[in-house]
């Protein structure tokens, strides 16, 4: 790959390091975020405590996702037991009250559960893009390996500190394995 | 850095790194040479002709009906709801492995949780099996469903345990799958990026769904995983309460008892631990996994299992005392027919199966050794399915008015039936250990990360290994 055309070419999609511990990529990611880059992502094959949120990411959507999921599950639950056996279709047993709560907690919570699980499911699946059979990152050299037993910091030409130049750089000061270019096509 | 935790040393044993885990587990899949050869064919055959029996008793039973089972007008639940609940209970050490020791944080559980969900979702689908079967009308079962009055005129009863029963058998076994697929997703896209071969490649690629180990991704991927542990910990406890309450709301002597639902949880779990056990003593010896199943897991699990035995043999005594000490005739009467009337054998084989033998696991000796350990799962299994079959048979043969008693036996289509879903369980298994990684890789690495600490873990090479390569 010829590093003069990187200047200012649309075609890069960012500069990728790899590193050979899960504690060389968290330390990385500080230092990353503490240089002040903003559009930074790093990939492990195994979640590496503390690096999302080293790289300044706290969002706790998906438990919010969960909850109200659930909470949906349950008045479904609760509500289809209610109107089907005290509106719809009232039925009388030996006298018995059509609204028996303490009857409907079983189906209520498995339906809270269900919902839940498919909130919980869905819900990370969307937010994080997935399924997306494709992306630039896995143009990177050696990225194959990001789900084996290497670790990788990608920094991203979108990031409005990065520099084709002062990046590459910033990257190989960290003690990075190797420092290489993803561009967004295959060709290159 | 996380504390090291001296428990964690010898959950993976001999001389690794992230490369040889992944090739010890991964590459079962990707190298189909690397199959253990007739151990895998053999029981995959015995399994394959037993699920042609299956289909035979299920094809019988839809042309002829439910009279082809023994069972009869006292004892109308036979084998049908036997076998249910011993499938289902089998299933719920899975989640238990999955769910409940992630929540505390016992790591010992990253090696063996894939394995046992696959139990989970395979035990399901042989308990779905005997209820849909047992309507003797199967091609309407969805009639179960609250489909509305477009389709049926009418609603289910949901007053009926029989109807939460429905919901909560199906809602566990849609959550048990999703808990396990979402599990496999980082390890899909380990094998698409390992494989070399163009099918597996796209295959792994398919399902992996573009995971590409972001931290972002991991970031919420953990918050989904844990989160779906917490669902599934109150699930699991909720469905086999459920199935009790089958019982456990009618009114017949020896059904009607408030012990029912912790009762049935705690055997779930017996036989649950005593079937992951039965697969696990051979499967890690046949495809090279004891540094990852390691005797410090088989002798944990014995342990878990004679406490969860333990907990049974509680049951069965308090079930004893309360049918004296209610002073309800029916009930002294069906305690007394239990021991001593025509099925005296079935309730004495399983106080011996569930209740004596286990206490040998009281030694370290026999923990230790898996064929005793394997003999004595058997035992448990065999136990634990007497026990229904007391539960079921001994307190409907005989129940308030002598006018109406009878006798039940299975007949050849109930054995058949029920040695065909062993068969369909065999056969979903071993299926699953040849084309799906049967342990969670990504799970067994974070292990790995933690117990090699701040070393640098450079790919195959023993600079991390020598720190690890010391066992118990």
């Amino acid at each position: 790959m010829s590093e003069t055309t990187v200047h200012a070419s649309p075609s890069v999609y960012g500069y990728l390091a790899e590193f050979d511990s899960a504690d060389g990529l968290l330390a990385a990611a500080k230092a990353t975020h503490a240089e002040g880059y903003a559009k930074v992502e790093a990939y492990s094959p195994f979640p590496v405590h503390g690096v999302s949120e080293a790289l300044g990411f706290h969002e706790a959507k998906v438990p919010w996702i969960i909850f109200l999921a659930g909470v949906t599950g349950a008045m479904a639950g609760i509500g289809l037991q209610w109107w089907t056996g005290s509106v719809d279709y009232p039925m009388n047993v030996g006298g018995r009250p059509n609204f028996a709560w303490p009857q409907f907690v079983p189906v209520t919570f498995e339906c809270t559960v269900l919902f839940a699980a498919f909130g919980a499911v869905v819900g990370m699946l969307a937010l994080n893009g997935l399924p997306r059979p494709n992306h630039p990152i896995f143009n990177g050299k050696r990225f194959e390996l990001a789900s084996q037993d290497r670790f990788f910091l990608c920094i991203e030409s979108e990031d409005p500190k990065f520099d084709p130049h002062d990046t590459r750089r910033f990257l190989e000061s960290l003690n990075a394995h190797a420092v290489s270019e993803v561009r967004h096509d295959d060709e290159d | 850095m996380a504390p090291k935790n001296p428990l964690e040393e010898t959950f993976i044993e001999g001389e690794h790194s992230y490369e040889t885990l992944d090739r010890s587990i991964g590459d079962l899949v990707l190298d189909q040479k690397r199959q253990p050869g007739m151990k895998w064919w053999v029981p995959f055959a015995v399994g394959f002709t037993l699920l042609q029996v299956m289909m035979l008793a299920l094809t019988m039973l839809v042309f002829v009906g439910t009279g082809i089972w023994g069972i009869n007008n006292p004892v109308g639940w036979g084998f049908a709801i036997i076998n249910f609940v011993w499938w289902i209970g089998i299933g719920h050490a899975g989640t238990l492995i999955s769910a409940i020791l992630l929540l505390f944080r016992q790591q010992w559980r990253n090696s063996i949780n894939r394995f046992a969900e696959a139990m989970t979702i395979f035990a399901v689908m042989c308990a779905g099996i005997f209820p849909l079967m047992h309507t003797g009308r199967p091609w309407v079962a969805y009639w179960l469903m609250p489909l509305g009055p477009d389709t049926l005129r009418m609603w289910p009863q949901f007053r009926s345990p029989l109807v939460w029963d429905v919901f909560a058998v199906s809602t566990y076994f849609t959550v048990s799958a999703l808990f396990w697929f979402i599990g496999m997703i980082p390890d899909f896209a380990t094998l698409r990026d390992r494989a070399t071969k163009v099918f597996p490649k796209v295959a792994f690629g398919i399902v992996a769904m573009g995971w590409r180990g972001a931290a972002r991704h991991w970031h919420r991927y953990e918050q989904a995983y844990l989160i779906l542990a917490g669902l599934s910990t109150p699930l699991v406890l909720s469905v086999h309460s459920i199935v009790s309450l089958d019982f456990a709301v009618s009114l017949i002597p020896g059904w009607h008892a408030t012990i029912f639902p912790p009762y049935f949880v705690a055997g779930a779990v017996y036989a649950g631990f005593a079937m992951v056990l039965t697969f696990a003593i051979p499967v890690r010896k046949w495809y090279r996994l004891e540094h990852v199943i390691t005797m410090k897991h088989v002798e944990w699990m014995a342990k878990i299992m004679l406490a969860t035995g333990l907990f049974v043999f509680y049951g069965y005594l308090t079930e004893v005392f309360y049918a004296f000490y209610s002073g309800v005739e029916w009930e002294r009467f069906m305690m007394l027919n239990r021991m001593t009337g025509p099925y005296w054998w079935a309730y004495w084989s399983l106080i011996f199966c569930n209740g004596l033998v286990p206490q040998i696991l009281w030694s370290k000796k026999v923990r230790q050794n898996t064929g005793i350990l394997f003999v004595v799962c058997m035992f448990v299994s065999i136990g634990m399915w007497l026990e229904r079959f007391v539960i079921v048979v001994t307190s409907l043969h005989r129940d308030f008015l002598p006018s109406s008693w009878g006798m039940y036996f299975g007949t050849v289509w109930d054995w058949a039936l029920y040695t065909g879903t062993i068969g369909f369980f065999l056969f979903c298994m071993f299926l699953f250990m040849r084309f799906l990684p049967m342990i969670n890789m990504f799970e067994v690495k974070e292990l790995f990360s933690r117990m090699i600490g701040a070393k640098p873990a450079t790919s195959g090479k023993s600079a991390v290994a020598a720190e690890v390569g010391v066992h118990e």
